[in-house]
Order: C-alpha cells, then sequence, then structure tokens
C-alpha cells in the first residue's frame, strides 16, 4: 500500500518531530546522569586548615566514595528500613487494590461508582498533604481514634516510634495508592469478554470462583505492570518520611535511602560522596527493575 | 436472566474501603474548621467555631504568602503540563506513525528515564542550574518537569489507536506537508488522549516535592507543597501554627479535586494498560 519511495521530507519528518525531546532529554536527563557519573568519582581534598581560595581542591578520587557508600552502615541501614516498609506496603496495596477491583466487578453491587471515585480520591492528594493529615491522626492529642480509645480506657498503639513507624508510613502510602492501583486492575477487568464467564456462571460456578479461576488469571498482565511501578516507587520513598520527621524524634535524616542523600548533599555539603550513592541506588533500581522483568518473561514463556 | 438482589457483603467492604480513604479528608475538613485551643480539646470530627479566622489568619501570614505559593502550583503545573501535552502529542505521534531506523532504541530510551531515581536526577541538575545561572529560578523547576516519559508512552498508545493510518495516507495523497497534516489532521484526533497526559502530569507537578525542594531556596518561587513543608518545620516548635498548617493542607488539595471530580471523563486510565478502545 505505502509508496516504495517516500519523499524526502516525509524520510526526515520523524527526526524533526523527534527533536525537541531528544534535546530535553539529553539537557535534563543524559546530562545530569553523566554529570553525576562523573561527581562520583571525584572528591575535595583540603589543604591547612581548607581557608582561603586554593585551600580546596578537586581531585580524583577513584572508587573511594563507592567503597565507603557501600560499606556505609547508614545505607545498608537505610536500604533494609525501605525493604520492610515495601514488604509491608506492596502486599497490602496491590491486594486491597486487587480485592476492591474485584469487588468492583461483581454483578449487582451498589454504590459501586461512588466507592470507586472515593477510593480513587487520594490519588489527587500530594504525599506531602497525605503525610501531613495521617501525621495529625496518628498523634494521640487530636486523633479520633486514639480519642475513642481514651473514652473505652485503653491506650492507642504508639504508630510515631519504633516498629509502628513502619505500620504508619506504610498506610499513608497505601491510603494515597490503592485507588489508582484498583483502577488500572479494574478496567483490565472490564476488557475481558463477558462470554467468557457467563457461561461458567449459567453451570453454577460462584462468583468467587470465577475470580480466582477466570478473573485473576486475566488480569495478571496489569497486576504485574502495577507491582513494578510500586516496587519503583517503594525504592524512591522520600517526602512521607520527611514530612513526619517534624512530628517525631524517631525518623533520623537517613531513614530512607534518598533522605540520606539529600542529608549528605545539602546539608552536610558532600556532593561527591551524595552522587557515589545515588548512582548506586540508580544502579540498583536498574538491576532490580530488569531482574523483574526477566523473571516475569521467563515465567510467561515457561507457561505458554 | 433472573435479576439479582443487591449483593450487600461486597457493597459494604466497598464502602468501608470509601470511608478508610475519605476519613483523613473529612478530618482536615473538620479540623480547619477548629482555632488553636479546639484543635486539642474537642472531638475530633466536631465541627468547631474558628474557620474565617484560620483562613483569614493564614491569608495574613507573611503578607500572604501561602496565596503565592498556590499561585507558584498552579503556574508550574499548569505551564509544565501544557507543554509536557504537547511535547508528549508530537513525540508520540512520531513514534507510533512513521517507520525510521532507531525508533525502538528511541523509545526505550526515552521511557528508561522512568526508572532513574529522582534524587539521581535532581542533584546534578541543581548543580548544572547553578551553573546555569538559573537555580532558584522559576525555570530550574519548570524545565525539568516537561520531558514525561509516561506522558510520552500515553501519547503513543493513543496515537497508534486513535489515528488511521488510512487518514494520514490520504491527506499525503491531497499533498499535505508532514508538518501540516500533524497539526491539522492528527493533533485533532489526539486531542482526548493529550488532555489525559496533561490531567496526570498536571497532578505529577502539582505533587512534586522533591524537585521544588531541592532548586529553590526562596520561599517566595516555593509550591505549596514545599511552602507546606516548610510551615509545618516551625510548626514543629510553634503549636500555633498547627491551625495554618491544616487549613493549607485542606486549600491545597481542593484545586486538584475539583479537577478531578469536573474532568473524569478524561481520566483514561485505561491507557496506563495499553487497552484502547476506539
Amino acid at each position: 500500500m505505502a509508496p516504495p519511495q517516500p519523499r524526502p521530507t516525509r524520510r526526515l519528518a520523524p527526526y524533526a518531530f523527534l527533536a525537541p525531546a531528544t534535546l530535553l532529554f539529553s539537557l535534563f536527563f543524559a546530562l545530569p546522569i553523566g554529570y553525576a557519573i562523573y561527581l562520583s568519582f571525584r572528591a575535595v581534598r583540603v589543604k591547612g586548615l581548607g581557608l582561603g581560595s586554593g585551600a580546596r581542591t578537586e581531585i580524583w578520587a577513584g572508587l573511594g566514595n563507592y567503597t565507603s557508600a557501600l560499606s556505609d552502615p547508614e545505607l545498608l541501614g537505610g536500604a533494609g528500613r525501605t525493604l520492610v516498609y515495601g514488604a509491608l506496603l506492596v502486599p497490602a496495596m496491590l491486594g486491597a487494590a486487587l480485592f476492591f477491583a474485584l469487588l468492583l466487578d461483581t454483578p449487582a453491587i451498589r454504590f459501586g461508582a461512588f466507592s470507586r471515585l472515593a477510593i480513587f480520591l487520594p490519588y489527587a492528594v500530594p504525599g506531602i498533604v497525605a503525610s501531613l493529615l495521617w501525621g495529625f491522626l496518628y498523634l494521640p492529642t487530636v486523633s479520633p481514634g486514639y480519642f475513642l480509645l481514651t473514652k473505652a480506657g485503653m491506650e492507642g498503639p504508639d504508630l510515631l516510634s519504633g516498629n509502628g513507624l513502619f505500620v504508619a508510613l506504610a498506610n499513608i502510602a497505601v491510603w494515597g495508592g490503592t485507588g489508582f492501583n484498583m483502577i488500572v486492575i479494574y478496567t483490565s477487568l472490564r476488557s475481558i469478554p463477558v462470554e467468557l464467564y457467563e457461561a461458567a456462571r449459567l453451570d453454577g460456578c460462584s462468583e468467587l470462583k470465577i475470580a480466582l479461576k477466570i478473573k485473576i488469571p486475566m488480569v495478571l498482565p496489569s497486576l504485574v505492570l502495577t507491582f513494578f511501578f510500586s516496587m519503583i516507587a517503594t525504592l524512591q520513598v522520600f517526602s512521607e518520611p520527611m514530612t513526619l520527621k517534624p512530628m517525631t524524634n524517631a525518623l533520623s535524616s537517613t531513614w530512607s535511602p534518598l533522605m540520606k542523600v539529600y542529608r549528605d548533599a545539602f546539608i552536610q555539603g558532600d556532593i561527591y560522596s551524595a552522587a557515589a550513592t545515588s548512582v548506586v541506588i540508580a544502579v540498583a533500581t536498574l538491576i532490580l527493575s530488569f531482574g523483574f522483568l526477566k523473571l516475569v518473561n521467563k515465567r510467561t514463556d515457561g507457561g505458554s | 436472566m433472573r435479576t439479582k438482589s443487591t449483593r450487600w457483603i461486597p457493597t459494604l467492604i466497598l464502602l468501608l474501603g470509601a470511608v478508610y480513604c475519605l476519613v483523613p479528608i473529612i478530618w482536615v475538613v473538620m479540623a480547619s474548621t477548629k482555632n488553636g485551643q479546639e484543635l486539642f480539646t474537642t472531638f475530633t470530627f466536631a465541627p468547631g467555631s474558628g474557620f474565617l479566622d484560620n483562613l483569614s489568619e493564614l491569608s495574613a501570614y507573611r503578607d500572604g504568602v501561602y496565596w503565592r505559593w498556590m499561585l507558584n502550583s498552579a503556574l508550574y503545573a499548569g505551564f509544565g503540563a501544557l507543554l509536557s501535552a504537547a511535547l508528549s502529542g508530537v513525540t508520540g505521534y512520531a513514534l507510533a506513525k512513521y517507520r525510521f531506523r532507531g525508533r525502538n532504541a528511541l523509545f526505550s530510551i526515552l521511557l528508561a528515564g522512568v526508572l532513574m531515581p529522582p534524587i539521581t536526577l535532581a542533584i546534578p541538575q541543581y548543580l548544572l542550574m547553578a551553573e546555569a545561572g538559573l537555580a532558584d529560578s522559576y525555570w530550574s523547576v519548570l524545565l525539568p518537569s516537561i520531558l514525561s516519559p509516561y506522558g510520552i508512552y500515553l501519547a503513543r498508545i493513543y496515537a497508534a489507536a486513535a489515528i488511521p493510518d488510512e487518514v494520514v495516507e490520504a491527506a499525503r495523497v491531497d499533498g499535505a506537508r508532514e508538518f501540516r497534516l500533524f497539526r491539522s489532521v492528527a493533533l485533532p484526533m489526539m486531542v482526548p488522549g493529550l488532555v489525559t497526559v496533561f490531567l496526570f502530569q498536571f497532578v505529577a507537578i502539582w505533587n512534586n516535592f522533591l524537585l521544588p525542594y531541592i532548586m529553590l531556596g526562596d520561599d517566595s518561587k516555593f509550591p505549596v507543597t514545599v511552602g507546606l513543608y516548610s510551615l509545618l518545620q516551625q510548626g514543629a516548635n510553634a503549636p500555633a501554627l498547627y491551625t495554618l498548617v491544616i487549613t493549607g493542607a485542606l486549600l491545597s488539595i481542593v484545586p486538584l479535586i475539583a479537577l478531578f471530580l469536573g474532568l473524569q471523563r478524561y481520566w483514561r486510565i485505561d491507557l496506563l494498560s495499553g487497552a484502547v478502545k476506539s
């Protein structure tokens, strides 16, 4: 159908259309990443007291920043905390999202549109504001939960210290993310042809059995997608713990890896080791992402 | 088919989920009506008597810097999302409707941008902006927000589904130049998809904290997220500021919730999972 020899403008057109995106990508993605990698191999040598110009010189540091980043107990601690946080958050959020999506897809429910909207609403609330609202709800002096518990003569759990913090932070992200993931799963449920389970229904299959045997396997691709994005978001957790920090002494300024990078770069003024740490986090994210995608592809290849 | 009666158990579980999601929002509405004393003494879901006082106190705080933050957020999110939708449109169209060398490689590279931790980008971006004399300016927040890998991904899927190849070919036969073809044939067909990109990007920029927090030092350029954070940090030592933080938090989510409820039919999340029906 297509003419064998397109006009030259037609061959050049896509490159012209892509020029703005390529330019912005080079300036705001590629160049900064390259610069971060460059900085991660640099350090500052301070002569004498470090006063006066020329007292501080930039030198090559080789892998020095990397060895100190990788052996830094605070970074490892932060990675461990992020892992615990993610282990609470991701199953709870995606489990709830899948459960709500299946319920929404059940025939003959009422107020479905209202519930769907209400559960999606937190998506429109910034992480900072969500953490602020929950932070107040966790404070025993203003929280309705604690108010009721005290009236009942009981003592509420302390969510702003110790292990309670993991629950407190995971809950904020569950609140903010469940609705979005629910809609992604729900829309893919809606695209399943109804004939697939009409027959099962006529055979007397329960809705539960239909959900387990037909619906969940059919929406597996969107579960993989939502899991993938939730995993990446977990590794990048920053604004929620930053917002809770003023409300409690239990959150250190290096609670998550990103917070540590921020502290190193802007509070301690060591951009070189911050750059190395941030490159380590980026590489870890890439390895996890590609590892996960590879695993998924392997599983789907083997299954078919 | 026999008609089924309402299934109450799934309905009730969904309503419980809705209540869980609405509690913090109802709480902030109620809390914003309380004065400093009522906040710590009255039942949390009982309304107080101080909403108008809180509002005027917030507006008076440092000569109305709060409204400045809201305006800044609207500027960053509005212009950023507009430029982002335009860029995603032209890029997604080219990726969907032309066959050329390097197409898949380019698409993969653009998408890989999603995987970069924001802080890995933001620190060198800040240092480079500082070199260019742009740190602590509106540009430093606006420019890095324009390229959105998600937006390009959505626009590409939408263009592939919404613009039939025959239409493009017919316009070419009529002698349309490539850019004119994009502007007057393809672009109008992509509008609903680009509105979706605009909305997603508007929310993403409005809700962004890390980038403006790192780029900006002068609080008259803060967006409302960073502004509220700075207010909260001061409030940690001065509980009198709590009522301002709470009222500010409530007002900051009003525009997004309005945008969200008002333009519901444009929130095409189905695009994300690649399921387009047109």
